[in-house]
């Protein structure tokens, strides 16, 4: 896409998060994308393009009442709401439709009006990695990690580093489900649920939804809030079977979305102020960090450790507490992509102080995909 | 815990200490593979008591899971031939929740075959610990009957010497 061609006017989360049980999964990306409207001053007669993942984007838009001229129902996982804003970035840019709304609703803790998952016996997963018992994310996502740390000689104290740097951004934020500082020791002597990862290196279960609306940066000026410009974008996909990835201490669909997206936003790492990376469990930060560029390969457990990423340091990462301590509904992506775009309105409970640039980097399924979405609230060849 | 189903053959023989070892509890619990078209070939393997992976006649190229093109170079001329068995410790964790299939915490792991391509398994025959799982730790196939048509390959150590260890789980259909 053209860097700073779009910018992204309406931003929201639900009203609640957490525990919703008063509500169904569709009525969560509703008042997602209700609060986005309002964010931005749009009815849904002023929207004519829709993407979603979880819900079919056409249940999305006759919920709505929206009549749209162009849907994405792109779904990778956690990330698929990256790839929305790059697949509307370019859709906008090819004049397919004005002005989009990507929402999400996830009733991932209450299991309101929410389908099961199932993985079909008959497909590659189902035959090659299900039988071995996995019990979803928790003992699959986290099988790479003893391989990562063995070949790069990165502690378990400097991953366990990732669950406590990130409680002390929840502690600043007040949305945040767990707010109690922690220690290292904490991390480890927690509840074990699949060796080496113990229940706070786990993300939470929770329910919630986000939306955004995105327009052509023309008309962004004339909105409610700062227009947050998308300024690069990257995608990839490596393998639904994690036990297939070519290399399990790196993840190629990671580096490859983030390549295409610093190369496109034509930006050095020196110039990030803010970083999001999607962290369904505690040696995500530290794969992002590497596979993006900020560190060199097994530096990123001590960087992290070393309070690097932490309140006060040089690149604060997951400031909302993410997805271990804010909240997780299952498809992360969304929250992700909120404060980002908080940081750069300037309006985030643990502001970075004049952030010019931020980093959101999503995962999909178990590395199975990538998006990456790099905002500013200048546009290019304006940033001080 | 084999009360409900028969073994097949003397590859897959109820007295394996492997599969004794890996304490399971009810068996049936276990998600059943459905082979398809292109990945029966596999499951006749392992019934048979082998563990078959593909080759590319015309590049090489050796791969799994089964498909019946080379995904280095999407030629269709390729050949199944049977594995040695022997692998090594790639990555793993060990559940700790609970699992009806399972008496207790056991290992979900990725292998690396001698032949290169790597697959998920469960560690069986061996104490379910970090300090017993070693990274890179020898392994071998083993193979068991989940019904008269599946069998699932896992791997215990490779403590025994090879000859014995492939004769007693990977002779059949040679
Ligand atoms: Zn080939």
């Amino acid at each position: 896409m053209k860097p700073s061609s779009i910018a992204i006017v309406g931003a929201a989360e639900t009203t609640e998060l957490g525990r919703i049980p008063g509500m169904s999964q569709i009525q969560l990306h509703a008042d997602a994308a209700i609060n986005t409207m309002h964010d931005a001053g749009l009815k849904p007669s002023d929207i004519d393009g829709i993407a979603t993942a979880g819900e079919s984007p056409v249940a999305i838009a006759h919920y709505l009442g929206i009549t749209p001229k162009w849907t994405d129902g792109t779904q990778v996982g956690g990330c698929s709401f990256m790839l929305h804003v790059r697949h509307a970035a370019a859709a906008i840019n090819e004049g397919l439709c004005d002005t989009v709304l990507i929402t999400h609703g996830e009733s991932g803790r209450s299991g309101i009006g929410r389908g099961p998952w199932n993985t079909a016996s008959a497909s590659l997963q189902g035959q090659f990695e299900s039988p071995y018992c996995s019990m979803g994310p928790p003992t699959t996502f986290t099988i790479p990690v003893l391989r990562y740390l063995k070949d790069t000689d990165t502690t378990l104290e400097q991953l366990a580093s990732v669950a406590v740097v990130q409680r002390e951004w929840a502690g600043l934020n007040p949305r945040a489900s767990q707010r109690d500082p922690i220690t290292v020791d904490d991390v480890l002597g927690d509840r074990m649920i699949a060796y080496p990862f113990t229940k706070t290196m786990c993300c939470l279960v929770t329910d919630g939804g986000g939306a955004l609306i995105l327009t052509n940066a023309q008309r962004a000026e004339n909105f409610p809030n700062k227009p947050v410009y998308i300024v690069g974008t990257g995608e990839s996909s490596e393998t639904p079977m994690i036990s297939q990835m070519q290399d399990m201490t790196t993840s190629k669909a990671f580096r490859v979305s983030g390549q295409q997206a610093f190369t496109e936003a034509g930006i050095t790492h020196n110039e990030v102020d803010h970083v999001m990376i999607y962290d369904a469990f505690a040696h995500l930060p530290i794969y992002g960090l590497e596979d993006l560029g900020f560190c060199g390969r097994g530096e990123a457990g001590a960087f992290i450790s070393e309070r690097n990423t932490a309140p006060g340091g040089r690149l604060p990462l997951n400031t909302n507490g993410g997805g271990l301590s804010f909240m997780h509904s299952g498809m992360y992506g969304m929250y992700a992509l909120q404060e980002s775009v908080r940081q750069m309105r300037g309006t985030a409970p643990a502001q970075v102080p004049e952030a010019q640039i931020s980093v959101c980097h999503g995962v999909g399924g178990m590395f199975g995909a990538s998006g990456t979405v790099i905002v500013s609230n200048q546009k290019a060849g304006q940033r001080g | 815990m084999n009360t409900i189903l028969k073994p097949l053959g003397s590859m897959v023989n109820e007295d394996s200490t492997a599969v004794r070892n890996t304490g399971m509890a009810d068996k049936s619990k276990i998600p059943v593979p459905k082979a398809t078209p292109e990945t029966q070939h596999f499951w006749d393997g392992t019934k048979a008591g082998v563990l078959r992976l593909q080759r590319c006649c015309e590049c090489s190229q050796i791969y799994f899971p089964p498909r019946p093109f080379c995904p280095a170079c999407v030629s269709r001329d390729v050949e199944v031939f049977d594995a040695c068995g022997r692998a090594f410790l790639y990555s793993y964790v060990i559940n700790q929740r609970p699992h009806p299939a399972f008496d207790g915490p056991y290992s979900i792991a990725v292998v690396e075959l001698e032949e290169g391509p790597r697959m998920m398994t469960n560690i069986v025959g061996v104490e379910q610990t970090p300090q017993a799982l070693k990274l890179d730790m020898p392994l071998v196939v083993t193979f068991e009957p989940l019904n008269e048509d599946i069998s699932l390959p896992y791997f215990q150590p490779a403590e025994q010497p090879v000859e014995q260890s492939s004769k007693q789980h990977a002779g059949g259909g040679r």
